[in-house]
């Protein structure tokens, strides 16, 4: 199987998040930037397909020049080859322009393939959005948020987590697949991966070799605002024995708070 | 027009998709915009009388039999046709999991840019301004999307639902074009899950449970409590998913789900900073600690500090009292 597996460079889930007004962006300065999370599984996942079927992992980010730290961490992991597809924009919330980016590169580079796989969606831009706009883009069928993936031959079958349940989704490949936690439990780097990662290349592609230029790759969602939100307020501490205490709050959310 | 994707689920049509198809309503009556709701399937005779009420000037119905089962192409092939005849100014979908599927395809197809899981739409100078937690709420974003339709998703449970109206409306049906071999995947089973039909996503009350539930038999509490409330949620904090104590799909927090419910009761849970990011968007929210310092009474509005096995079990027997 020929599996390329995409990553993204974020602020790790500890951060807090500050805001630059004047460029209507988050302060970078100060921030742990990891890969994304979800794309660990994806990254596991293609691994684990690999073992079983052969074949090749590619991992791929689009991101800036610091987005190789992320893509040599997958190599340590075990993937075969890393390439960085160079965005000097910062995150622009345009998943469209990522997928555009992305499209371009399979076509371009790995016209081969049998899987593409990403996370569910990246922690911090939070928006889902680019591996099903990767699936229209290249003509695939998708399954997003998927905790469980079968691959046998021509096809696939994954779960898929649904409101209140599953959803079987069955496919032809080639496919798209996001990954959700649950669907595996992301190895860790060996020392022996760290080292082999030092010394492995990692080739860049720019945008204007993608013949991506100007219209292309113009951000098309204006920021207006960008803020943080009001602290939450402490409210009040319920006193008295616990028995008693719980008999109060329930009545008083009830009959103050009315959310019951 | 804005246009909503009504999504059914058993033939049943989803009340987040009403919660969008209100928020058309108010965003179309400042434009002054009729409203369009649309519905996709292979059988178009079950429409239910509600879409009007909710909202809708007109309604889309576009059936093949191909679309039998949920499929995020043929749904997106459908779709798009219908707004490159209509062109509507903007299509909205409910955040749901087949609309957070769908709503991306649907873009790329169109060629233009999504707002994901909005919290806010507003008119500003006569063009939509999406607001839309990032970070899983440690920041708001505020966009505008350039290119027509402008394309959002809205969350479950944030937006109210239209003040009822008695009107009928048009009823378009539409044959959906798809080509042969057009859809390379499908749906083809769904499994009730053991967490209760309804997401916290979707819930209107959540009851968490983290590490100090001590155990994944004691789960058992919230889910009783969880039975006597109505559309209510089980939740839980990052590290009772990791202990195995509660499947993943519970999960509330930056690496889980971001939730906005009327009420969110945090049991056990000491207030991580990724947790906080995923519910402090609740309307209320009371934490149950026996640890007073905890940081989740920081943004709790009720607090109790003692020992959740003696305070849940009274909890449950008064709201089964109020709830009688």
């Amino acid at each position: 199987m020929n599996i390329l597996v995409f990553v993204k460079r974020v602020p790790d889930t500890e951060s807090r998040i500050r805001i630059n007004q004047e460029t209507r962006s988050v302060v970078e300065e100060g921030l742990n930037f990891v890969i994304s999370p979800f794309d660990e599984y994806a990254v596991e996942e293609a691994l684990r397909l690999r073992e079983a079927k052969g074949g090749q992992v590619t991992a791929i980010s689009v991101g800036p020049e610091e987005a190789t730290s992320i893509l040599k961490k997958c190599l340590a992991m075990g993937v075969d080859e890393a390439v960085l597809v160079k965005d000097s924009l910062k995150e622009t919330y345009d998943g469209l322009r990522i997928a555009k980016m992305i499209a371009k590169t399979v076509e371009k580079r790995f016209p081969s393939f049998d899987l593409l796989l990403f996370g569910k969606q990246s922690v911090g831009a939070d928006g889902s959005q680019v591996p099903a706009m990767v699936a229209e883009l290249l003509g695939l069928p998708q399954a997003n948020i998927v905790t469980k993936l079968e691959v046998e031959g021509s096809g696939g079958a994954a779960r898929r987590e649904i409101e209140g349940g599953m959803e079987k989704v069955v496919f032809s490949l080639p496919a798209v697949v996001s990954a959700q936690k649950g669907l595996n439990e992301p190895r860790y780097e060996t020392l022996r991966g760290i080292m082999a990662a030092k010394k492995k290349v990692i080739p860049v592609v720019t945008l204007e070799e993608l013949g991506l230029t100007g219209d292309d790759v113009a951000p098309r969602v204006e920021v207006v605002r960008m803020e943080t939100p009001p602290a939450r307020q402490a409210g009040r501490i319920i006193p008295g024995a616990p028995e008693e205490a719980a008999k109060d709050l329930a009545r008083l959310l009830r009959t103050e708070a009315k959310v019951i | 027009m804005i246009l909503v994707f009504i999504e059914t689920r058993e033939g049943k049509v989803k009340k987040s998709s009403l919660e969008a198809l209100g928020e058309a309503k108010r965003r179309a009556s400042e434009l002054n915009q009729p409203v369009g709701a649309a519905l996709v399937g292979a059988d178009m005779d079950c429409l239910n009388p509600e879409i009007f009420s909710c909202g809708a000037d007109t309604i889309f119905l576009l059936g093949n039999p191909q679309l039998a089962s949920y499929s995020a192409q043929g749904y997106a092939i459908a779709l798009d046709a219908l707004a490159r005849e209509i062109r509507p100014r903007a299509v909205f979908l409910a955040a749901t999991a087949m609309g957070k599927d769908l709503a991306p395809r649907l873009a790329a197809r169109l060629g233009v840019p999504l707002a994901s899981d909005c919290t806010k739409v507003e008119v500003k100078d006569g063009d939509l301004e999406f607001t839309r937690p990032v970070f899983a709420g440690k920041a708001f974003l505020t966009v505008r999307l350039k290119g027509l339709p402008q394309l959002a998703t809205l969350r479950p449970n944030v937006f109210p639902l239209a003040e009822k109206m008695e009107t009928a409306g048009e009823v378009v049906k539409k044959n959906a074009a798809i080509p042969d071999g057009a859809i390379k995947g499908k749906v083809a089973e769904i499994s009730k899950g053991e967490g209760g039909d309804i997401d916290v996503t979707e819930a209107e009350v959540i009851i968490s449970g983290g590490r100090g539930m001590k155990g994944p038999e004691n789960f058992a509490l919230l889910k009783e409590i969880s039975a006597i409330i109505p559309r209510s949620a089980v939740g839980a904090s990052r590290s009772a998913v990791d202990s195995g104590w509660i499947g993943h799909q519970h999960q509330v927090g930056q690496t889980g789900k971001t939730v906005s419910p009327n009420l969110y009761i945090a049991v056990g849970i000491s207030g991580a900073i990724q947790h906080l990011a995923g519910m402090s968007s609740s309307k209320v929210i009371v934490a149950i600690n026996k640890d007073p310092e905890a940081p989740i009474f920081k943004a709790a509005d009720y607090g109790i500090v003692g020992d959740l096995f003696q305070v849940l079990p009274a909890f449950r027997e008064e709201l089964a009292k109020l709830f009688a």
